[in-house]
């Protein structure tokens, strides 16, 4: 972790509460203002342009160039045209008398016909988040649905205002809401239509179903033993035990690396200065000495920084995939659950029915409902793979990058010194 | 990489370290051309080799002999290259040299012997004395005692310090029918007895003072510079890990498999490259150590001068004293109160014969005393002269010395990074196939 203090969030601090604009009152909402829009370069984006022909605003470069980013990757997404576009973005801090919470701005640009207007721009908390999940995953039970960054964080531990925290759960809540938008039914669901344009959430509807799954989880949970799971799903279950385990040692070769760092930096910080108190007591070797402390100075905070970007882009990303993997198994689960029930009430029909008469809609509908499970799942796992490819590919690019830049900086600052150590000496040579 | 860097390292001439070379370096930088001995002579310790013998009391011990070589310059410059002359000799025995050369040159900042045992290690080397790295450092550092000392415009010339390189047996006896252990004893207990001095010389007082502050602040140096080695260690060490469980990873991927299997070889490279950072850093660590030893014997030098500058006061307060005792005698009166002035009170006064007799004696001891502070003075002040001259002399040494050693030290840094960056550039490249 970085030495520094947490820097804590603009605070609404002392405003009056007049002054802070509810959360989900989507004040902000779309055409108020323009918001950062990317400047229309890729397929399908003509109809970005704002319908008023208000120039488009790049005052958050940030934020248009993630936009960006998402475009380049395109090319990966097998031809699928996009037309939902989703970001997450400037965390505020709100302080009520009854709590204290933080809420991200959404901000959403479509041509899609379910939504009325081409942008909109909504505030909404962690709650919201969290509601949306439980909708998509009631809603969609057949579906994998992506993760969102872990709820809990130990009190006194991690410090949930703190800028680093914030920014990293805003960028898991971005990756989780453009990852839905992605999906080619999640992104058609209507309550993530909602969340995205509603001025106010209504949270209330819909716990019916709910009970609904409750149903099917006896046929597992009564130590039924699936007759044929196909193979694939098998195997599926096998390549998440073994890719959770190697992620689970990647995230301890990671911690300990950062941790090895931090100590070594730790050791740098004293390494430096006993140059500079040697320096004191020296004439002629006064600058050489100096220039060592400064160079040694220079790639501590190179390897501070290298350490901050690894613990607050690496890590996050992985233990994203641990959550990943686990939304991963429980649709498998699901999955399971389901053509037990098939299994058992088509065992159930052929025991009583001596195979006379005809198979009752009521377990065709359970057969029907295991193959629609079975090709929602393989689709969603063969569009899990791809993004699991492309996402540790940048990871794992990021990593080596970051050490790139580190030693970059540390180079630069070696190579700066031998001048000033080598010029000095020569310049004494001549005088002698 | 030495080979990328050539381009930067070229401008920066006989600086450019690689290991093999840094032996070669060693006799570039650390030791001034020009001097006597070294004109004459190439003085090489060529190789060091494990023996096993009885010891004085007879017991069974195993040490270190390491193989000196000389050979005369004219020769090898004529293109006749003989054969060199060659010796074996232990480390006590370049320890009974250089305590030889501290008492016989006691204004001398007599160059120091490499270390007895390793001191300031990180964990992962070995502080064993029969550990190969060791000895081969400490090989590297006795030669680099012998150019030093033949380099010397002092010490190149001394008598036994040839016998030393050239004549295999006997060279024992002949240092210590030089008597110098016995001078060596005496220094050593006045040395060790607490005294003061009163009219210090300042300049010598600052170099002490310089000494303290040297050999405190490379200390530490040393001492974090060993902890850091060990966290540098660690940092890399356990990046080979991600080479294993790349590989294992890999095996359930399809696509990414190759990618990720190939930059879990490159983690490994990565790991393993510390392995040669910290023996180079080592070099570095080892010319600090000179530098640590060195402060030592610049302290060792100003200690001695304080001890002639007070065997000069004493003798000057002696005589002091032996004049105030004459006029006492002479004039009869009692200044301050002594023994003798209660004796003569208790006892009658002497015979004017007896007077007469002691007067005598106190003028005799009085004209020895002044001679004796004459020569004390000489003494001093020839002392001054030398060890100031030799002070000078290893100030010049010492500023040049570092200064190589810092620039090769950061030489050291940027191979590492460029080093670094490769590695890294490869593992990149391979993910970015993935």
């Amino acid at each position: 972790m970085s030495a520094g203090t947490p820097r804590s969030l603009a605070s609404s601090g002392q405003k009056s509460i007049q002054d802070i604009c509810h959360p989900l009152s989507a004040e902000e909402s779309a055409l108020s203002r323009s918001p950062d829009v990317l400047n229309p370069s890729g397929a399908g984006e003509k109809d970005l342009s704002l319908p008023n022909g208000t120039p488009v605003d790049t005052s958050s470069p940030a934020s248009s160039s993630s936009l960006l980013n998402r475009l380049q990757l395109d090319d990966d997404l097998d031809g699928e045209t996009r037309d939902l576009f989703v970001t997450v973005d400037d965390p505020k801090k709100h302080v009520s008398t009854m709590e204290t919470y933080i809420t991200y701005r959404v901000c959403t640009k479509t041509t899609r016909t379910e939504f009325d207007l081409p942008e909109y721009s909504v505030r909404r908390r962690y709650q919201d988040f969290d509601w949306l999940r439980n909708k998509l995953e009631e809603s969609q039970p057949t579906h994998l649905i992506p993760p969102l960054p872990e709820k809990f964080v130990m009190k006194g531990v991690v410090d949930r205002f703190s800028e680093e925290f914030v920014e990293t759960r805003r960028k898991a809540l971005d990756k989780f809401l453009k990852r839905v938008a992605d999906h080619p039914v999640l992104s058609f669901n209507e309550h993530f239509n909602a969340f995205l344009s509603a001025k106010d959430l209504n949270k209330r509807q819909g716990l019916a179903l709910l009970t609904k799954m409750g149903e099917s989880v006896k046929y597992v949970t009564g130590g039924y033993k699936l007759r044929g799971r196909p193979i694939e799903f098998a195997a599926m279950g096998d390549y998440l035990d073994v890719f959770t385990q190697k992620l689970g040692t990647i995230d301890r070769i990671a911690q300990r690396i950062i941790k090895e760092q931090s100590e070594f930096l730790m050791e740098l910080r004293e390494y430096g200065p006993v140059y500079s108190s040697w320096s004191s007591f020296e004439e002629e070797l006064h600058d050489p000495l100096e220039g060592v402390a400064g160079c040694v100075s220079n790639c501590s905070s190179a390897l501070d920084e290298l350490t901050e970007d690894m613990s607050e882009d690496f890590l996050p990303v992985l233990r994203e995939y641990v959550l990943y993997i686990e939304s991963m198994k429980n649709v498998l689960k699901k999955r399971d659950q389901v053509q037990a029930e098939y299994e058992t009430k088509l065992e159930a029909v052929v025991f009583r029915e001596d195979k006379k008469t005809p198979v009752p809609t009521d377990v065709e509908k359970c057969q029907d409902r295991v193959e629609c499970f079975n090709a929602d799942l393989k689709a969603d796992w063969d569009r899990w793979q791809n993004n699991k490819r492309q996402d540790f590919r940048q990871l794992l690019t990021g990593m080596a990058d970051k050490n790139i830049q580190y030693y970059e900086k540390c180079l630069a600052a070696w190579e700066s010194l031998i001048p000033l150590l080598q010029d000095k000496q020569e310049a004494r040579g001549e005088t002698n | 990489m030495a080979d990328s860097g050539s381009e930067d390292i070229a401008v920066i001439g006989n600086t450019d370290l690689t290991p093999s070379e840094s032996e070669n370096n060693l006799k570039n930088t650390m030791v001034e051309k020009g001097t006597s001995l070294l004109k004459r002579m190439e003085i090489s310790v060529a190789e060091a080799e494990k023996r096993t013998g009885k010891n004085a009391v007879n017991m069974q011990e195993t040490y270190t002999v390491y193989l000196i070589e000389t050979r005369p310059v004219d020769a090898a410059s004529e293109g006749t290259n003989p054969v060199p002359d060659s010796l074996w000799r232990r480390y006590s025995e370049f320890e009974l040299l250089r305590n030889y050369l501290l008492v016989t040159y006691p204004f001398v900042v007599v160059p120091p012997l490499p270390e007895k045992r390793a001191e300031f290690v990180w964990h992962k080397l070995s502080a064993d004395n029969m550990d190969p790295d060791f000895v081969e450092r400490r090989r590297v550092g006795l030669e680099n005692f012998l150019l030093r000392v033949a380099s010397h415009p002092v010490l190149s010339s001394d008598k036994i310090f040839y016998s030393f390189l050239t004549e295999e047996n006997g060279w024992k006896e002949t240092v210590f029918e030089t008597g110098f252990q016995a001078k060596a004893d005496s220094r050593l207990k006045a040395l060790n007895a607490t005294f003061r001095v009163k009219n210090p010389d300042k300049r010598f007082a600052e170099m002490k003072h310089y000494g303290d502050e040297l050999q405190s602040v490379i200390s530490q140096l040393l001492r974090v510079r060993a902890r850091a080695a060990d966290r540098l260690y660690g940092v890399y060490k356990v990046h080979g890990n991600y080479g294993r469980v790349f590989s294992e990873w890999s095996a359930i991927e399809k696509e990414m498999g190759d990618g990720l299997q190939s930059a879990g070889h490159h983690m490994d490279a990565y790991a393993a490259s510390v392995d040669d950072i910290l023996e180079e850093e080592e070099h570095y660590a080892d010319q600090l150590k000179e530098y640590l030893f060195y402060a030592d014997a610049l302290r060792a030098v100003c200690r001695k001068h304080e001890l002639t500058q007070y065997e000069l006061e004493m003798a000057a307060q002696d005589l002091t004293s032996k004049k105030q005792q004459r006029e006492e005698l002479a004039t009869g009166t009692v200044r301050t109160f002594s023994l003798k002035g209660m004796t003569s009170k208790l006892f009658g006064q002497e015979t004017p014969e007896q007077r007469e007799a002691k007067l005598k004696m106190l003028e005799t001891q009085i004209e020895e005393g002044e001679e004796l502070v004459k020569e004390r003075n000489e003494e001093c002040d020839e002392f001054v002269k030398s060890a100031w001259v030799d002070i000078e002399r290893f100030k010049e040494q010492k500023d040049h010395d570092l200064r190589e050693a810092l620039i090769s030290y950061a030489i050291m840094q940027i191979s590492m990074c460029k080093k670094g960056i490769q590695v890294w550039n490869n593992a990149k490249e391979c993910f970015s196939k993935m």
